[in-house]
Order: C-alpha cells, then sequence, then structure tokens
C-alpha cells in the first residue's frame, strides 16, 4: 500500500492549485492568488471557529503560494495555535508552516516556545520529534536559551526512543551552531561520544554530524572519538553486504556512515595508539582493495556508494599524508578514475589529486599522470571537468614539468571558456615566474600570452613582466629583441604595444646594433602602432620616444618632428599634451648629460610578492588560498615572497587596490610601498622637477615611470577630505539616494541597497559643464582603522572611463561588505583634468554603521527586559542636544524609520517618546541596539540613549543620530 | 552542511523549496532562479556537480543535482559532505517518494506539498542528514498516515 494514496488530498486545495495551472498569464495568477489570500484571510478573522480539517487546508494553501514566490504575511497566528492541538494532524501542519515561514526573529518565538516546551515534556514520541525539529528548523538564539540545556538530557537518556534520540541529536547541532555559547556539553561529552556505538544506525549516522562539529571546536574533549570511530568503521568496512540489512545501499553497507567516520577522523591526526593505527590502516586497504574487486551490480547507485566512501578514504589517506604506501596506491587509484567513463568519477579525481599533489610523497606519482590530465583539458566536455584539470595542471607543475605545462595551458587558452579565461592567464603567468629557470622562457610566455589572450592579460600581468625585466640584466636584451619581434605583426594587442613601449624606451640600446632593428626603424615601429591606441598607451609611448632621445640622439630630429606636430602639442587630450610639449622643450634645452641624467634607466623595483598571485587568491575568493599554494611557499624557501603569511583580508585588499579603476594605481605597487619616500614629484609641471632637482637617483625615477606616471599626473595625493565632507556625510545618514556633491563642474549622485551585512552603491559622476574631464579616476579607500581590520570596500574591475564628456553622467557600482561595526566612513577620491587643470577632491563615502541595521519588532515588554539587560554603563550612550530640524512627528519618524530600526509603538509609556529596535549586521557578529528618543518641545530639545551590545557602537550611533535632529 | 533543497521542473517552477538557513524570501527566490538557470543549460551526461551561483555561498558551496524526467533536484551543500554521498541521497529521496506515492510524478509534488516536506524532515533535518535507510523513512511516514487517518476517521464517525 502506498503511503500516500492518491484519493486522500483536499479537495479544495486541489481546485485552488488546478486554477493556478490553468492561468494564462502572470497577472492572472496573481489575480487569483490575492482572491485566495482574501479568502483565507476572512476565514481566519471570520467568528466562526475553524475545524482542523479546514485550518489545515488552508495553511496548505499559503505553503503553496508562498511556495509560488508570494510574501506571506498573515496565518502565522493560526499556526501557533495550531501548534497547542492535540491532534496529531493539526499540530503537524503547523509546524510545518512554522519550519517554512517563520525565522529566527520573529515574536512568536515565545509563544511557539511554549507549545515545544509542552511538547518535549509529552512524551509522546512523534510530538517530541516534531517539537525537536521546528527548534532545529528556526534555530533561534530565543530557541537555543530556552532549550540548550534540555536537549542534551533528551539525547543521552536511557529510556528515549531511537527516532527521537536521532532528532535530539541534530537539534543540538543546530543550536550548538547558533549559539555556541549556551551549549555546554561538559558533563555529556562522553555520553554523547558513546553514541558511536550505538546499537541502532540512525542514531549513529545522526550523532556523528554532531560529534564531528564539536569535535573541530574542541578537538581535546572528543579526541576519545577516534578509538570509538575507527571501531564502528572496521565493523562496517568488514561486514557482509548483507549484514546491515536495511543500511546496505545497493549491496554496500552503510555507506553514508562509512564517509561520516572518515570525515570525522579527517578532524583529528593519526592515531597515536598503534592498534587502533593499525585496524585503520587495514579499514583503509579493505577500501582500497575493495574498489578493485568486480562490482557486485552495475547500477549507477552501487558504484557511487562504493566510491563515496573510496574518495573519502582517499582524503584521509592524503589527509595523514604520513604512509607512503597508501598514498602512492591512493594515487594510482585516482589515476584510474581519471580515465574512467563516468564523468563524475573523473571530476573528482582531478579534485582529490590537485590536493594529493601537495604531498611530497605523492608529488611525483601525480607527475605521471601528466598526459591524462592535459588530455583531459583539452577533451573534456563538461566545463567544469575541464577547470579542475586546469588547477591540477597548476597544482602539479614543478620545475621539470614547467615548460610543458604552461605549454600546454597556453594552447588550450586560445580555446578556452571565456569564463575561466582570465583565471588560467593568472595562472600561466604565475607559473611562469615561479618556475622560470632562464628568464628568456619568461618573457617569451608572457609574450604569448598577451598574443592569445592580451584582452585577459590584466594590468597585474604585464606590469610583472617589466618589473622582471628590469630587476633581471642578463634577461633586458632577449626581452628587447623578442618584444621588437612580437610588434612586428600586423595586428597586436595593445598591452604588447605597453610592453614593447616600456621595453624598447628603456632597453632598445641592447638591439640597436642590428641593422634590422636600428633605432630608426625601432622608432618607426612603434609609432605605426601609435595611432590605434588608447590615451593611456599613447602616454606610455610618447614617454618612450623621449627616451629614445638619451638612448639613441640620432631619432631627436625625427622625434622632435612628431611631438611638434599638431596631434601631438595641441592634441585635445591635456595629458598627452603636456607631455609633448614638455618633452619637446626638455628635449631642446637640456644638455645631454642632463638629458641623460633625468631619462636614466629605471633602478631595480624592490621584490616583493607577486601582485599576481594577490588578484589570482582574490579571485578564488578568501581563503581560497589552496594548500599547495602555501605549501610551495614553504618548499621554495619563499620566492613569493611573504604569500603565505597575509591575511585572506589583507591579500584581498591588496587585491582591490590593484585592480581599482583608476589608472593611477600604481604600476607595481611602488606607490603604496613607498609612499612616503616619493620624491616631491608632486609641485606641478614635470619639468619644475626636472631642473629643480640635481640629485638624479629619485626623481628620474619619477620622471622614467612614464606611463603610469601619465595617467596619474603630478600631486598625486588625494586631496584631504573637503571641510564639508563630514555635513555632506551627515544628510545620508537616514536616506540612501540623493545627491551627494555638487559644484560647479561636477555633480555626484548617489543610490544606494543595503541587505544584512552587504551593501551596493551606485555612484552617478555627471559632468555639468560643456568640456570633457579628462584622466577622471576614482580612489575609495578606507582610512584610519577601516584599513587594517574594518570596512573593506570592494569597487568592481570595472574601470571608470576616463573621460567624461561635457554633460555626460557615468556610473559606478560599488559592492559593500561590512566585516565588523567601524566609525570612519570610507573616502572617495576624485581625480581630473578640467582644461589643463587637475581637480582633486576627496569626499566622505555615506557607508554608516547604521546601513546594516535590520529592523526588530518587538514587544513593550520584550524591550525593557532586553534594555535591562545592556545596562551596563559603557553599553549606553546619552546625548541631550538641541533640536536642529522641525520636531514635527511625522518627520522624526521617517527618519527614524530611514535609519533602518524597527520603530516601536505602544512600547514607551510616554507617547511622545520614540523607540526603536534594531540589529546591525556584521559578518563578525550581530550587535543588537535599543534607541529612545525623547523630545521635548517646549525646550526645543532631544535626549537621545543608545543601548548596544557593543560599546564602540553606542557610541558612534549617538554621534551620528545627534546631527539628525 | 546541507543549505538548500531544491526542486524544480524543467522549465524552473519550483516545486519544493526548503532552506536551512535565513534568507529573505526575494533572496530565496532568486536563489531558485539562479539555480535553475545554472542547472539547466548543462548537457545531460556532464557531472552532475557544479560550483555554487554568486547567491548561494560562493566558492565552498557546491550544487549537487540530478534531473529525473521533468524534475531536479538539487541540493545545495558546503564541502563538509561527500558528492556522491549527496547523489545517493538523492536518490533515496526519489525512492522514498516513489514508495510513498507510487510511482511519483511531478503532480504528486504539486498537491501534496505537506507530504514531500513530511518526508524530507525524516531524512533531513536542520540541513544535517537525520536518517538515509528507506525502510525506516517509510516506516516512520506510515506511523504519521495511520495517525492522520485515525483522526479523519474519528472526526467521520
Amino acid at each position: 500500500m502506498p503511503a500516500v494514496s492518491k484519493g486522500d488530498g483536499m479537495r479544495g486545495l486541489a481546485v485552488f492549485i488546478s486554477d493556478i495551472r490553468n492561468c494564462k498569464s502572470k497577472e492572472a495568477e496573481i489575480k487569483r492568488i490575492n482572491k485566495e489570500l482574501a479568502n483565507i484571510r476572512s476565514k481566519f478573522k471570520g467568528d466562526k471557529a475553524l475545524d482542523g480539517y479546514s485550518k489545515k487546508k488552508y495553511v496548505c494553501k499559503l505553503l503553496f503560494i508562498f511556495l509560488l514566490g508570494h510574501d506571506i504575511d498573515f496565518g502565522h497566528m493560526e499556526a501557533v495555535n495550531l501548534l497547542s492541538s492535540n491532534k496529531y494532524t493539526e499540530k503537524q501542519i503547523g509546524y510545518l508552516f512554522i519550519s517554512v515561514l517563520v525565522n529566527s526573529n520573529s515574536e512568536l518565538i515565545r509563544l511557539i516556545n511554549n507549545a515545544i516546551k509542552n511538547d518535549l515534556s509529552s512524551r509522546n514520541p512523534t510530538f517530541m520529534c516534531l517539537a525537536l525539529h521546528c527548534i532545529a528548523n528556526v534555530g533561534s538564539r530565543e530557541m537555543a536559551e530556552a532549550f540548550a540545556s534540555e536537549i542534551p538530557r533528551i539525547l543521552v537518556a536511557g529510556d528515549t526512543m531511537d527516532s527521537v534520540k536521532q532528532s535530539a541529536a541534530l537539534c543540538l547541532l543546530r543550536l550548538y551552531k547558533t549559539s555556541p555559547d549556551l551549549v555546554l556539553m561538559g558533563e555529556w561529552t562522553s555520553r554523547v561520544v558513546h553514541l558511536l556505538n550505538d546499537q541502532h544506525m540512525g542514531v549513529v549516522t545522526a550523532a556523528i554530524s554532531l560529534i564531528t562539529c564539536l569535535s573541530q571546536k574542541n578537538p581535546d574533549e572528543f579526541k576519545t572519538c577516534v578509538s570509538l570511530a575507527v571501531s564502528r568503521l572496521s565493523r562496517i568496512v568488514s561486514s557482509a553486504s548483507t549484514d546491515l540489512q536495511d543500511y546496505t545501499y545497493y549491496f554496500v553497507p552503510a555507506p553514508w556512515l562509512s564517509c561520516k567516520l572518515l570525515r570525522l577522523l579527517q578532524c583529528y591526526p593519526p592515531p597515536e595508539d598503534g592498534a587502533v593505527k593499525g585496524r585503520l590502516v587495514e579499514c583503509l586497504e579493505t577500501i582500497l582493495n575493495k574498489a578493485q574487486e568486480p562490482p557486485k551490480s552495475k547500477k549507477v547507485q552501487h558504484s557511487n556508494a562504493k566510491n563515496a566512501i573510496l574518495f573519502e578514504a582517499i582524503s584521509l589517506i592524503i589527509h595523514y599524508d604520513s604512509e607512503p604506501n597508501l598514498l602512492v596506491r591512493a594515487c594510482n587509484q585516482l589515476g584510474q578514475f581519471l580515465q574512467h567513463r563516468e564523468t563524475n568519477l573523473r571530476y573528482l579525481a582531478l579534485e582529490s589529486m590537485c590536493t594529493l599533489a601537495s604531498s611530497e610523497f605523492s608529488h611525483e606519482a601525480v607527475k605521471t599522470h601528466i598526459e591524462t590530465v592535459i588530455n583531459a583539458l583539452k577533451t573534456e566536455r563538461d566545463v567544469s571537468v575541464r577547470q579542475r584539470a586546469a588547477d591540477l595542471l597548476y597544482a602539479m607543475c614543478d620545475r621539470s614539468n614547467a615548460k610543458q605545462i604552461v605549454a600546454e595551458m597556453l594552447s588550450y587558452l586560445e580555446t578556452a571558456d571565456y569564463s575561466i579565461r582570465e583565471e588560467m592567464v593568472l595562472k600561466v603567468a604565475i607559473l611562469a615566474e615561479k618556475y622560470a629557470v632562464d628568464y628568456s622562457w619568461y618573457v617569451d610566455t608572457i609574450l604569448n600570452l598577451i598574443r592569445i589572450a592580451g584582452d585577459y592579460v590584466s594590468e597585474e600581468v604585464w606590469y610583472r613582466v617589466i618589473q622582471i625585466v628590469i630587476n633581471r640584466d642578463d634577461v633586458q636584451g632577449y626581452a628587447a629583441k623578442t618584444v621588437f619581434e612580437a610588434l612586428q605583426a600586423p595586428a597586436c594587442h595593445e598591452n604588447m604595444v605597453k610592453v614593447g613601449g616600456y621595453i624598447l624606451g628603456e632597453f632598445g640600446n641592447l638591439i640597436a646594433g642590428d641593422p634590422r632593428s636600428s633605432p630608426l626603424v625601432q622608432f618607426n615601429l612603434l609609432h605605426s602602432k601609435f595611432h590605434l591606441c588608447s590615451v593611456p598607451t599613447r602616454a606610455l609611448l610618447l614617454s618612450a620616444y623621449i627616451k629614445f632621445i638619451n638612448l639613441f640622439p640620432e631619432t631627436k630630429a625625427t622625434i622632435q618632428e612628431v611631438l611638434r606636430c599638431d596631434s601631438q602639442i595641441r592634441n585635445s587630450d591635456v595629458e598627452l599634451q603636456q607631455r609633448a610639449v614638455e618633452y619637446l622643450k626638455l628635449s631642446s634645452i637640456a644638455s645631454t648629460d642632463v638629458l641623460a641624467t633625468v631619462l636614466e634607466e629605471m633602478p631595480p623595483f624592490p621584490e616583493r610578492e607577486s601582485s599576481i598571485l594577490a588578484k589570482l587568491k582574490k579571485k578564488k575568493g578568501p581563503g581560497a588560498v589552496s594548500v599547495t599554494e602555501l605549501e610551495d611557499n614553504k618548499r621554495e624557501g619563499g620566492e613569493l615572497n611573504g604569500g603565505g603569511d597575509r591575511g585572506p583580508d589583507t591579500a584581498a585588499m591588496a587585491a582591490s587596490n590593484a585592480s581599482t579603476p583608476s589608472p593611477s594605481a600604481d604600476l607595481l605597487g611602488i606607490r603604496s610601498a613607498a609612499p612616503v619616500g616619493a620624491p616631491p614629484a608632486s609641485t606641478g609641471s614635470l619639468l619644475v622637477d626636472v631642473f629643480s632637482e640635481a640629485g638624479p637617483a629619485a626623481p628620474s625615477a619619477a620622471v622614467n615611470d612614464d606611463g603610469f606616471l601619465s595617467s596619474a599626473p603630478p600631486s598625486e595625493d588625494p586631496a584631504p577630505p573637503l571641510s564639508e565632507a563630514d555635513e555632506l556625510l551627515n544628510k545620508f545618514v537616514c536616506k540612501n539616494n540623493g545627491v551627494l556633491f555638487e559644484n560647479q563642474l561636477l555633480q555626484i549622485g548617489i543610490k544606494s541597497e543595503y541587505r544584512q551585512n552587504l551593501g551596493r552603491m551606485y555612484l552617478f559622476y555627471g559632468n555639468k559643464t560643456s568640456v570633457q574631464f579628462a584622466s577622471f579616476t576614482t580612489t575609495v579607500s578606507c582610512p584610519g582603522d577601516l584599513q587594517s581590520h574594518i570596512l573593506f570596500l570592494n569597487v568592481q574591475t570595472k574601470p571608470v572611463e576616463p573621460l567624461v564628456e561635457g554633460g555626460a553622467q557615468i556610473q559606478q557600482v560599488l559592492n559593500i561588505e561590512c566585516l565588523t561595526d567601524f566609525s570612519d566612513a570610507p573616502l572617495l577620491n576624485i581625480k581630473f583634468r578640467y582644461g589643463g587643470a587637475l581637480q582633486n577632491l576627496t569626499l566622505k563615502l555615506p557607508v554608516t554603521i547604521n546601513k546594516f541595521f535590520q529592523p526588530t519588532e518587538m514587544s513593550s515588554h520584550d524591550f525593557f527586559q532586553r534594555w535591562k539587560q545592556l545596562s551596563q554603563p559603557q553599553q549606553e550612550a546619552q546625548k541631550i542636544f538641541k533640536a536642529n530640524h522641525s520636531m514635527d512627528t511625522e518627520v522624526l519618524k521617517a527618519k527614524l524609520l530611514g535609519l533602518g530600526t524597527a520603530l516601536l509603538d505602544n512600547v514607551d509609556p510616554n507617547p511622545e517618546n520614540y523607540v526603536c529596535a534594531g540589529v546591525i549586521q556584521t559578518k563578525s557578529q550581530q550587535v543588537g541596539c535599543l534607541l529612545r528618543l525623547e523630545p521635548n518641545a517646549q525646550a526645543q530639545m532631544y535626549r537621545l540613549t543608545l543601548r548596544c551590545s557593543k560599546d564602540s557602537v553606542s557610541r558612534r550611533l549617538c554621534e551620528l543620530l545627534a546631527q539628525q535632529f | 552542511m546541507i543549505k538548500a533543497i531544491l526542486i524544480f521542473n524543467n522549465h524552473g517552477k519550483p516545486r519544493l523549496s526548503k532552506f536551512y538557513e535565513h534568507y529573505t524570501e526575494d533572496t530565496e527566490q532568486q536563489i531558485i532562479r539562479e539555480t535553475f538557470h545554472l542547472v539547466s543549460k548543462r548537457d545531460e551526461n556532464v557531472c552532475n556537480f557544479l560550483e555554487g551561483g554568486m547567491l548561494i555561498g560562493g566558492s565552498d558551496y557546491k550544487l549537487i543535482y540530478r534531473h529525473y524526467a521533468t524534475l531536479y533536484f538539487v541540493f545545495c551543500v558546503d564541502s563538509s559532505e561527500s558528492e556522491l554521498g549527496i547523489l545517493d541521497l538523492i536518490q533515496v529521496f526519489v525512492e522514498t517518494l516513489d514508495k510513498c506515492f507510487e510511482n511519483v510524478c511531478e503532480l504528486d509534488l504539486i498537491f501534496h506539498v505537506d507530504k514531500v516536506h513530511n518526508i524530507l524532515a525524516e531524512m533531513v533535518m536542520g540541513g544535517m542528514v537525520l536518517e538515509t535507510n528507506m525502510n525506516e523513512i517509510i516506516t516512520q511516514v506510515d506511523a504519521q498516515n495511520k495517525m492522520e487517518k485515525s483522526e479523519v476517521t474519528s472526526v467521520l464517525a
């Protein structure tokens, strides 16, 4: 008999669903739903008491409507009432509604908790399970407070039914995840660990998730679980396929539990006890052996289950990294899977091998599969699998195979999916640098990279090649020759022109002896690309030209001719024009000595972590720095210095700086590395600098640092924030959209939205003049405290257009994540040239802590109870101040709502007062905040009091808000 | 941990959504749409795993899915779960539904949302697996149905 017979559905529900399904349009559907909602609402509100069947029917309808994506804002109370019914059907539907529709902030929690309490003490296992499910689904702090001490008791009590034990274990796990401070295991620890020995496999299945989580947090207290887990595993692994009856899945005994046991063991180092270890090794060997046995069934489920265990066993072997014999066997097994016809297995094998590649015992064994992996990269139909193959090639790369792997990755790039090209480019660039024995290979590789995938070569990559060529004199001649040849191609990527211009400008003399690349030939070649390039590249080329004049006096006349022509000296772009004028002047009045000093070869760059690596880490997301990379850093003696010891935050921060749209974002991080020591290159004109400074080294470096300086004109340092910046900021505390700034030239509008600890801000820069803004760049920085740890702003990689036409508006999107609470607002620096004059202004971005509020509704009783809980003196901040704005009720209400908190009615005994509650969501924690504003209309004064669970937040909010009223 | 379990049909119509972490309704709908978009454009016989979309947690999360006739079953899980294990779990879920509904089809899920939730609740609780043994699950579901029947008949009597 089927468990659900088809006839017993509810007819009203079926009719409603059929109606919806017959709706021809979205509008019709919405109309039908609204009609139904009105119907249900009236039924709920009506005087006639509904019977359980009807309530159930309506709740089912609401669930269905919710599933279609419509908001349900009523019915909660009815659902809560159902909980206290004695009938299973009603109780059950009530719990279902709550688990789907009630979140942890709900004010109903107290009522729900009461019902749960009753059911938990009912000793009816079905009711107990329903209640435990509900706790696990909602998992709020209030629930943890109410039940965290009760549930362990249920879990370990001798007379608890197995099904209740299972639910209790997972319920406790959920509470532990939400409120670890409230779940005190102490006395229960050993009894919980012994659940691993339970007769009932279901209990073990549920308990092991709990134990794994607890072990991760308190490994010492739970370490006795290792021997128990090993013996349980050993019993399963050695059992015949029929021993475990129902827990045998397609002839594999208890696969899920085996996987979980193997995962649990991965929380610990190899067992110290010889006997336990011996038994475990035996298990692992058995699992590896079974993989070689003929399958007991042809069904894919059989092989899935068997291999699920096998992959977990291999993960454990890799985790231990101490049994060379097992590691090599694991590697061979994975090698077999690499050629398996099941795509899933190929995918997983590639993924596991990636971690295996970082073990010194198996690195060599992994390398033997190189041909297969390369083949996978070339032939796999599934991009997810190709991606894994590329990852593995990257992980298995070392000096011995770098040339082959890089060559394969390069050739793959020609046809690679767009979605993974950028990452591939970064990987190739990193491998090429890391394993370059001779740097001519490195130069070849990067130039190939630019040739094949120029569009995906980010600034960091070509900056890096220049950095390396400058720092290694053994490769400079080769680089000049190669880049000269590459530029011969009729169509070459602009990035190639940039590298070419820079390198020939520095080292063109090294190949000038060959008549085929004589100075004039070099110059003509570069100049033939000039007109096809964007402004920043042209600027770079102009600098290369002036360097040519120094390197090859014989080109002087030709180049001066070029600089003098109208298209340069009267170029509409001020930057280009300025360069042409200044370089022309410099070349005609400076003596050769001066010229030689000013245009001296670039000094070597300080060694530092490759900015490319930082970028790759960022692409992979913080925390995703692979083991391999860290291991490599150790092994390679820190060749990529400092790669491992930076926190993901700083790395990501560096990366985000590097990818700010601003072209002034330094070449190789020079400026961020040593901004203090920078020469006073900021006095405006280049010429002034050049002549006022006799000492050659520093200023010449500044001048030579050409294209990058170009778009980053003199007077580099961002201006200090405007005096009115704070005032502007205050305008946006209670609103998210509006005009942030306006002067005669520029208007900046803002639209922003926030959700939890995330925000997105759209900035609109409008050019109010009829003249183009050139070299328009924006930089966002988080000053002071923010820099090191707090707010982390991610400017999307799309740079703003450097040109803003007269009357035009451009848009920029900022993604914001609040990591922890903060007080200083991030700074926005904007630079552009208007009619030749550099405009440089800095504003405070209106990102304030209150933007991350989530409103919290609560009753008067709750409010004052919490108010009392937050009674430590430093948790409170208070200010009494004079009203600056209208004291009109509606205006005040609008402001308080704009603040992001919930405005609570009927809470304060004095109706004149306002109280609000909210939770500030940051990544690291949530800060509960209560606010009370007491106006005194007669005195035109306010008293503002804040109580927050974190004192710095109270103070900051108080400061911010005192300006608002 | 399992972060979400989604069932939708070949046209992206949701048939079941169960989130084990709190999202706003809007985000939930977006996640369903994004997931459908990611999963539905994949060929048959490519692998059953793909990295999660932006909404549901980025690179530590995977979508593990199976396509049965008109329905996609998608589990969104973090790296603490075995991929193949989850595939088996989906199979257990589907086989259980099949037993409970006798040759389950899309319509059964549409007209019995509550039952499907109940069956799922016997397998997964708060994002963790409660029970993998199909007979055990069905025993529980049967027991519930009996209780339900007895209550209905007692009302009628």
